[in-house]
């Protein structure tokens, strides 16, 4: 049964984005919507074959932005979390700033950072560090709550002290949350680098974007998507691998 | 309205000792004091004389939970105590593997503790505990959450251990044979705030068997206590 369950949950979103794409595929060749107003998905995977020679070096741009921001946002919210986790006048006082930098949309900081920061890759690697921060800080300071208080008094009952605390109990009961938090971020970054290269620059998948949009080459717009969407995919998988990894007990809980 | 009130009692070398009550009485609270986990507001703990109060490290104990870290093997776990006085892995290891027969875990020992049954894991639980290795031991309705046959079960291979390692046991439980069966002496608690209703010697010889739950004496302790707590 549950077996047949899992199949399932696999089955009907596979063949529910399979029937939209064959839907779509269908009305652009019936010519209900004109080619040049939206290419065919078909269509869409062919330019991509063709311009990859071109959009490789982008590809690389837009991928070092993200993975430099990522990096450094994760050092810096972990180190945050722990802060906060261990201060409670440093959690009251940073959550709400916290709150409120999520709700200044990154379309308008973008723009602001390529005037502060210049065109180069800096703007770029700010906005996926303001992207990729909160989702990793929030999930961190949340697995770091997460430990049963009864645990702790028990570690505190074996004269643990604050840092074994920290190593032995606190940090891996957290990992599950960071991971799922560094999963998002994960997605975001790509993206993230993606709209700091719309602000212009001279290489990197926003900026190929906006050419190829003024030029109204929207196949070649509907390509890049394309792309996004699989780097994205690729870097949430590769994430997913070094959970798999990194906590061997997780995977012989869902055997 | 205070959690414990007026509750005093002591414990022999080597003896067993219950604090037996209704759910939710402060029996808990009471351990957690002696821990030094929770603040005392009155009133003071004693170890061999000296005031122990509001002090942890003196006590071996066990929760009423059995608390492994998932992400630990079962040695790892039982080793805990000894990594935190700052033991290597190695070292630690090698002091508990010659107690996981003793604790019916052998050939466990590599396993993650979802992968052992409740009964193991209590006993997982109480190795940890065991490997604090303090003179006292407090544990708290250890085998309150498993089925009735492995609580039995556990209950007889507690009665051997206890004799094996000769250390001063401050056991709580709210099941009435439990007490009676294991211990040298109970407290019988009253409801919340806990104060002491009884103190009931249990001159029940050892080595006790296991059928001695059916014996006219056992019976009549059993009915004493109950008629008590109504
Ligand atoms: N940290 C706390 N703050 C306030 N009240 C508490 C706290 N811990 C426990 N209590 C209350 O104190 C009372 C006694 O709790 P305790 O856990 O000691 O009972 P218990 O006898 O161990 O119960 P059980 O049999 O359910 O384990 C309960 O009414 C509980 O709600
Ligand atoms: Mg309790």
């Amino acid at each position: 049964m549950k077996k047949w369950r899992s199949i399932g949950n696999k089955v009907i979103p596979l063949s529910f984005s399979t029937l939209l794409i064959v839907f779509w595929q269908l009305i652009v060749e019936r010519g209900v919507i004109a080619r040049y107003i939206l290419p065919s998905p078909w269509d869409v995977v062919l330019v991509c074959a063709r311009i990859l020679p071109e959009i490789k070096e982008h590809i690389y741009t837009t991928l070092q932005e993200a993975f430099t921001g990522l990096f450094v946002a994760i050092i810096l919210s972990v180190m945050m979390a722990i802060l906060m986790d261990n201060s409670p006048i440093i959690r009251e006082v940073v959550q709400p700033l916290l709150v409120v930098s999520q709700t200044v949309p990154v379309m308008i900081l973008a723009p602001l950072f390529a005037m502060w920061f210049g065109f180069g890759i800096l703007p770029k690697i700010m906005v996926v560090i303001l992207v990729c921060f909160f989702p990793i800080v929030v999930s961190l300071l949340e697995g770091l709550n997460s430990l049963d208080q009864d645990f702790l008094n028990l570690m505190k009952s074996m004269k643990a002290n604050r840092w074994q605390i920290f190593y032995l109990a606190k940090f891996p009961s957290s990992l599950n949350n960071f991971f799922s938090g560094l999963k998002i971020a994960a997605t975001y970054s790509i993206i993230g680098a993606v709209i700091g290269e719309w602000m212009g620059g001279k290489s990197g998948l926003g900026v190929y974007m906006t050419r190829v949009r003024q030029s109204f080459a929207l196949d070649k717009v509907f390509a890049t998507i394309l792309i996004i969407i699989v780097l994205s995919i690729i870097l949430f998988k590769i994430i997913e691998l070094i959970q798999f990894l990194v906590m061997p007990w997780r995977r012989a809980v869902s055997k | 309205m205070p959690i414990v009130e007026d509750v005093s009692f002591y414990l022999h070398k080597n003896e067993f000792v219950t604090l037996l009550g209704p759910s939710g009485c402060g029996k808990s609270t009471i351990l957690n004091m002696i821990a030094g986990i929770v603040p005392v507001e009155e009133g003071k703990v004693y170890i061999d004389g000296r005031d122990c109060t509001g002090e942890v490290g003196n006590v071996s104990y066990m929760y009423q939970k059995d608390l492994l870290l998932p992400w630990k093997k079962v040695i790892d776990n039982t080793i805990l105590p000894l990594i935190i006085k700052g033991e290597t892995v190695g070292e630690a290891r090698k002091k508990a593997i010659p107690y996981l027969s003793l604790f019916g875990l052998e050939g466990f020992e590599y396993k993650y503790p979802f992968q052992l049954s409740g009964g193991m894991r209590q006993r997982a639980a109480l190795l940890r505990t065991y490997m604090f290795s303090k003179d006292i031991v407090l544990l708290d309705e250890p085998f309150a959450g498993l089925d009735a046959i492995t609580r039995y079960n556990m209950q007889s291979w507690l009665m051997q251990v206890a004799d094996k390692v000769k250390a001063t046991i401050l056991f709580v439980t709210h099941d009435i044979e439990e007490a009676i069966y294991l211990s040298d002496r109970i407290y019988v608690l009253t409801e919340r705030p806990a104060r002491i209703k009884e103190e009931v010697k249990i001159q029940l010889s050892r080595p006790r068997e296991r059928d001695i739950v059916t014996s006219t004496q056992f019976n009549r302790i059993k009915k004493h206590i109950l008629l008590n707590l109504s």
